[in-house]
């Protein structure tokens, strides 16, 4: 598991690490997909209804995917999350730590800037390290994704289902490419539907 | 359900609470503490139906009811008046749009002699907020109304996708009193 800090990895394309991830999702994983340029992406990446795109209620991409993961213990589900997000709700993944959930990771783009904002910088940018915190938190399986070919590593192990795994990236200041539906309710239903929570 | 022509219900009201969050198959509860509370808590904790945590921070919980409730899962926030304060922006941008029925209880603070101004600033906000948002809401003050509240607006939460939320008055839990 890369140690490396954060200062020194490569910098890479959020789409094309989303594209890398929905190849390796086999099992009907659900993704929960944070606000703004995450989930312009995910949409990008091709729409799949286990996907959950987030609308509003900034930060709260990994608390939703856990409560998915307790309800179904038997399907993975992966949280999407940008830096600025995360940094407003790093109280979840102490409770994510303490809950433990074996089908749960967690996937952090770090690109320094609040982008979708005016790209004002976030503490990530060059201070706060997201992988130092949430091992602090207590998530031992937490590494910088060095490269893509590591990232896809990363993810496969943690697709395994050994534990509450989290990997970050750091990605560039490409906007997000695609545009996702804006009627909540379909949105709800349709994921409630993808992973079998609805008829 | 009690006739309230019937005997008197000596259940204290945490065990209401409890026994109609059962019936009613609300297996998650996500709470961040309360002095109020701690006797639900504890019950919850103790019983094996439930699966019981703390979140650090309301909207936190509200994100993993709602989480929970998308996969299949009922579940339920325990706070109080301040933790409320907190949730305006996810229930506004989460709960209501998405038409989720989270089950918010909480325990009021600030009112009935309180000796804290901030908790008793913050309370002044928790209705205005919940009209506001048309958050079909019931303050519970009477221990003979307690288990018709719960359950039946657990029910209508369920059958119209909509949340709801329970104001727990210290004429019903005694509330917090000044330890002087």
């Amino acid at each position: 598991m890369s140690n490396a800090g954060f200062h020194n990895l490569k910098v890479m394309s959020r789409l094309d690490l989303t594209r890398r991830m929905v190849v390796q999702l086999k099992h009907d994983e659900a993704v929960i997909g944070g606000i703004g340029n995450t989930n312009f992406d995910l949409w990008e990446a091709g729409q799949r209804p286990q996907n959950f795109y987030m609308l509003g209620s900034m930060g709260l991409a990994i608390p939703i995917a856990l409560g998915v993961a307790i309800a179904q213990p038997r399907r993975h589900v992966v949280a999407l999350e940008g830096d600025g997000s995360l940094l407003m709700q790093l109280g979840c993944l102490t409770t994510v730590a303490v809950q433990a959930p074996k089908n749960l990771t967690m996937v952090v783009w770090d690109n320094g800037i609040y982008q979708i904002t005016g790209s004002q910088p976030t503490a990530s940018q060059a201070t706060a390290d997201i992988v130092a915190i949430a091992r602090g938190a207590g998530l031992a399986n937490s590494a910088w994704a060095a490269d893509e070919d590591e990232f896809e590593r990363l993810l496969a192990r943690a697709l395994e289902g050994g534990g509450p795994t989290l990997i970050a990236a750091r990605i560039d200041k490409q906007p997000g490419i695609g545009k996702t539906e804006r009627d909540p309710v379909q949105i709800r239903v349709n994921f409630m539907r993808g992973i079998a929570a609805k008829k | 359900m009690t006739d309230k022509n019937e005997t008197a219900d000596n259940r204290p009201w945490h065990e209401i609470v409890l026994a109609t969050l059962k019936a009613n198959d609300v297996r998650l509860i996500v709470y961040v503490p309360d002095r109020v509370l701690t006797e639900l808590i504890a019950a919850l904790h103790a019983d094996d139906f439930f699966t019981v945590f703390a979140a650090t921070r309301e909207e936190e919980a509200v994100g993993i009811v709602s989480g929970a409730f998308m996969a299949g899962l009922r579940g339920a926030v325990l706070m109080q008046t301040s933790g409320f304060a907190t949730l305006p922006n996810v229930i506004a941008s989460l709960v209501a749009p998405s038409q989720i029925p989270a089950l918010l209880f909480v325990s009021e603070r600030g009112t009935l002699g309180e000796f804290n101004l901030g908790q008793a600033l913050v309370a002044k906000t928790i209705r205005p907020v919940l009209d506001a948002l048309a958050i079909e809401n019931h303050t519970v003050t009477r221990h003979d109304e307690l288990e018709f509240i719960v359950d039946r607006s657990i029910k209508q939460a369920y059958a119209t996708q909509a949340p709801v939320a329970f104001i727990l008055s210290p004429l019903l839990t005694g509330g917090k009193v000044f330890a002087s």
